[in-house]
């Protein structure tokens, strides 16, 4: 898939051909065909498909796009974008309406959703300054234990996140007349966002400060010799992320009409790492495949063991094994993967035409 | 050319239902937890839902009965994920289930998006699921989490002497709940609760709380469960602490009592109270014990069904009965089969059990004592049985409404007579 972003790594500079093709024809054909299923879904999938295979993965990939943004663009590899999700979840049930009449503030949605968004950015941009004095390892230890201690502190404290149960009945506004919470409005709605955040993520990575960013992951020493503040870039990284993430958080409380600690809970942390990680962290693609292979493994895992007569409890042995599977042929990831793949099919030519190669 | 054959292919994949469902079968969607601490109690909700199922011949109403199993995790965005995957993609008609309070009242609020199915809670107890704006169509034929605790307070009061308590219990609606019941009875006999420790369901570290019990108590009410039960008495022990025990529901059942190591020994003398006692010499407890261990082969089982799995079979039995008196007709949004459930009264292996207005069980509470059942293992003795046991705890709905919901200072232990 000649995919419409730079592969990250490689040092291409392209030869394009004199005359400059117009900006349609410049989109190859699978992200045509790709476009036109996406947004013709609704004529053949169910509501299940649309709302809870299609809605749940755009916002775990979204999630994931996140921390892909910075593992990929940044060399940082946070754990806090789910915590970051959720707090932007909890600021909608806090500041919008919710069935925990005690505590939500029934402002209106124009107030709420930019709070939400501004509070988990603070929170994420502050995560971030703290993580972004370690490295490696030490960056996955800091964020991980700042999720963990976020998700205890949600479930312990009452005053404002009303504990282990949280907040229930947090359903979108409704909009232009439209219940957003039925299957086809919610699919277009998440596949909107994703989109959106899918193009500004290309879009940040081809300016200035994605190319610089990208620059201080590969040597950030360089980078500061010429002048770049390398803090200022990987802070500043933290909080685009941040805002993604809670963008996607938003939208997964609305999904669940609830949220409630276990929501950002460590499995669901790691989960997102995985989703990363069996993607592939090279592309922004790479985060909306992992997420569309774990929401499958995840919803009918139990039925394809019951299949083949086996006990469905032992469901999380297929998704264990699946991405032991893949991380062992392939490191990088499903789009690793088919980056192979191509790559064979480049050498060994056409089988009709013989022609190698395209 | 390829590509667009896969799309295609995939597109057609999509379109066909899956639920598509046969007209001559009702389908049944099992949802329990098989992950976090009550994987094991799960698993026995699943068995029990087999045993039921064979025992009708998977027959009701002159139907064939099917059941499809959704795993969640105890968390309620699983469970509502879960639910909504049995209906709108395997197309079921009748939902068995949750597990765990917050899963229940998640399902609550779920309900009432489907009015049309039927959800017939499995085991969990929290209290609001069916008394705070309850859905009309969520069954709960087992008693609620306060009810389990009720009659243990005077118990301990009356028979053991013990009216100064220090409790531990799960930071959890159902912890919060069943403590409740245990509280409101133990302080209307006189008791006094001295402090109340709180501990994250799930926890493995019980140091700190075990550290900072009083001294100066009669006993310390427990109400944690599953591996978490375990891990306590396991620090519990090296702690060398030997303060007599009071059990919340979940303490001392089968999942604790068969696990392996002597910690669970510090169970020895507790007093605990539930909706089930493993030796209750009723006919109808015996043979449903009987048809349990007969059933599944030993290695695969519990010695005798535990507490999850009594939940989730009643709530199968009670599917059953419906479903015949409505001679498997599912029509009109299932109306019939809401009325044939909310008005007759069904006999399950605890006695003879009936739906209040708000669709929640009134019956029957055991009270036991953990023994040593002199082959290494422990067991539970029935030693009392407090019969009507109600929603409100024996206060008229005012009363109980006014005492306001569970929590972690609810109920006010003074202000029913007691000290604390």
């Amino acid at each position: 898939m000649a995919l419409a972003e730079p592969p990250l790594g490689r040092t291409t500079a392209p030869t394009r051909p004199a005359p400059q093709k117009v900006w349609v024809e410049r989109i190859p054909p699978i992200w045509w065909v790709l476009g036109l299923f996406l947004l013709t879904l609704p004529a053949y999938a169910n509501d299940f498909i649309l709302f809870q295979v299609f809605g749940w993965t755009f916002i775990l990939g979204m999630i994931a796009l996140s921390l892909m943004f910075l593992a990929g663009y940044g060399g940082m590899v946070s754990l806090i974008q789910m915590s970051v999700a959720a707090m932007a979840g909890y600021m909608v049930a806090i500041f919008g309406t919710s069935g925990i009449a005690a505590i939500s503030m029934d402002l209106p949605w124009w107030l709420y959703i930019p709070i939400a968004i501004l509070i988990a950015a603070i929170f994420g941009t502050i995560v971030g300054a703290l993580a972004v004095r370690t490295e490696g390892i030490y960056t996955i230890m800091i964020t991980l234990a700042i999720a963990a201690a976020f998700f205890y502190f949600t479930r312990q404290n009452y005053t404002i996140f009303n504990g282990y149960t949280g907040f229930n009945l947090v359903v979108p506004p409704q909009l232009f007349g439209i219940d957003w919470r039925q299957p086809v409005p919610f699919y277009y709605l998440t596949l909107g966002w994703a989109a959106i955040s899918y193009g500004v993520v290309i879009y940040v990575s081809r300016a200035p400060f994605g190319l610089a960013l990208q620059g201080i992951r590969d040597n950030p020493r360089r980078m500061a010799a010429l002048g770049f503040n390398v803090t200022a870039h990987r802070v500043a990284a933290y909080t685009f992320a941040s805002v993604i993430a809670a963008l996607a958080g938003i939208l997964l409380v609305w999904q669940n009409a609830q949220i409630a600690p276990g929501t950002a809970g460590i499995p669901a942390v790691i989960d997102i790492l995985v989703i990363a990680v069996i993607g592939g962290i090279g592309r922004p693609i790479g985060p909306f495949v992992g997420a569309l292979i774990y929401v499958l493994l995840r919803t009918f895992s139990p039925d394809v063991l019951l299949t083949f007569g086996l006990s469905g409890e032992r469901f999380k042995l297929l998704i264990g094994l699946g991405f032991l599977a893949l991380v062992f042929f392939s490191p990088d990831g499903v789009l690793g993967l088919w980056d192979r793949w191509r790559a064979r099919q480049a050498r060994r030519g056409d089988p009709l035409t013989g022609e190698k190669g395209e | 050319m390829r590509k667009s054959l896969v799309a295609s292919a995939v597109a057609a994949a999509f379109m066909m239902p899956s639920g598509a469902m046969a007209q001559d079968s009702i389908k049944l969607g099992i949802l329990v937890a098989l992950e976090g601490a009550f994987a094991e109690g799960g698993a026995d909700g699943v068995r029990n839902v087999e045993l039921a199922l064979q025992q009708a011949g998977f027959e009701a109403g002159g139907k064939k009965i099917e059941y499809v199993v959704a795993p969640s995790d105890t968390t309620p965005d699983t469970a509502v994920r879960q639910a909504r995957k049995l209906i709108e993609q395997d197309g079921v008609d009748i939902i068995i289930g949750p597990l765990s309070g917050s899963e229940g009242i998640a399902m609550r609020d779920y309900a009432k998006t489907v009015p049309d199915k039927t959800i017939i809670n499995g085991i969990s107890g929290a209290l609001e699921t069916t008394w705070v704006d309850p859905a009309p169509n969520f069954f709960r034929f087992n008693l609620d989490g306060a009810q389990w605790g009720a009659g243990l307070g005077t118990y301990v009061v009356e028979e053991k002497g013990w009216n100064r308590v220090a409790t531990v219990a799960a930071d959890y609606s159902f912890g919060y709940t069943n403590f409740l019941g245990f509280a409101v009875d133990f302080c209307r006999a006189g008791g006094e609760i001295v402090e109340r420790f709180w501990v994250p369901l799930g926890s493995s570290d019980f140091g700190g709380v075990i550290a900072s019990l009083p001294d100066d108590v009669d006993a310390i009410y427990l109400g944690v469960g599953g591996t978490d039960a375990i891990n306590f008495l396991n620090q519990y022990n090296q702690a060398g602490s030997e303060t007599n025990l009071i059990g919340g529901t979940i303490m001392a059942d089968q999942t604790v009592l068969t696990s392996r190591g002597r910690a669970k020994d510090a169970l020895i003398g507790t007093p605990t109270s539930g909706p089930l006692a493993s030796d209750d010499p009723s006919e109808a407890w015996q043979n449903y014990v009987k048809a349990y261990q007969e059933a599944f082969p030993e290695d695969e089982r519990f010695p005798s069904p535990s507490l999850f799995g009594v939940g989730y079979y009643i709530a199968t039995l009670a599917a059953l009965q419906a479903i015949n008196e409505v001679g498997g007709d599912l029509g009109d949004g299932q109306a019939a089969l809401h009325e044939a459930l909310s008005s007759n009264p069904l006999d399950t292996p605890l006695g003879t059990v009936e739906l209040n207005e708000n669709r929640q069980a009134s019956g029957s509470v055991f009270i036991t004592e953990v023994v040593d059942d002199g082959e290494g293992g422990l067991k539970n003795v029935f030693k009392a049985r407090v019969d009507n046991v109600t929603q409100t705890l024996g206060m008229t709905p005012e009363e109980f409404r006014a005492m306001g919901l569970p929590s972690r200072d609810n109920p006010d232990c003074a202000a029913l007579g007691g000290g604390g």
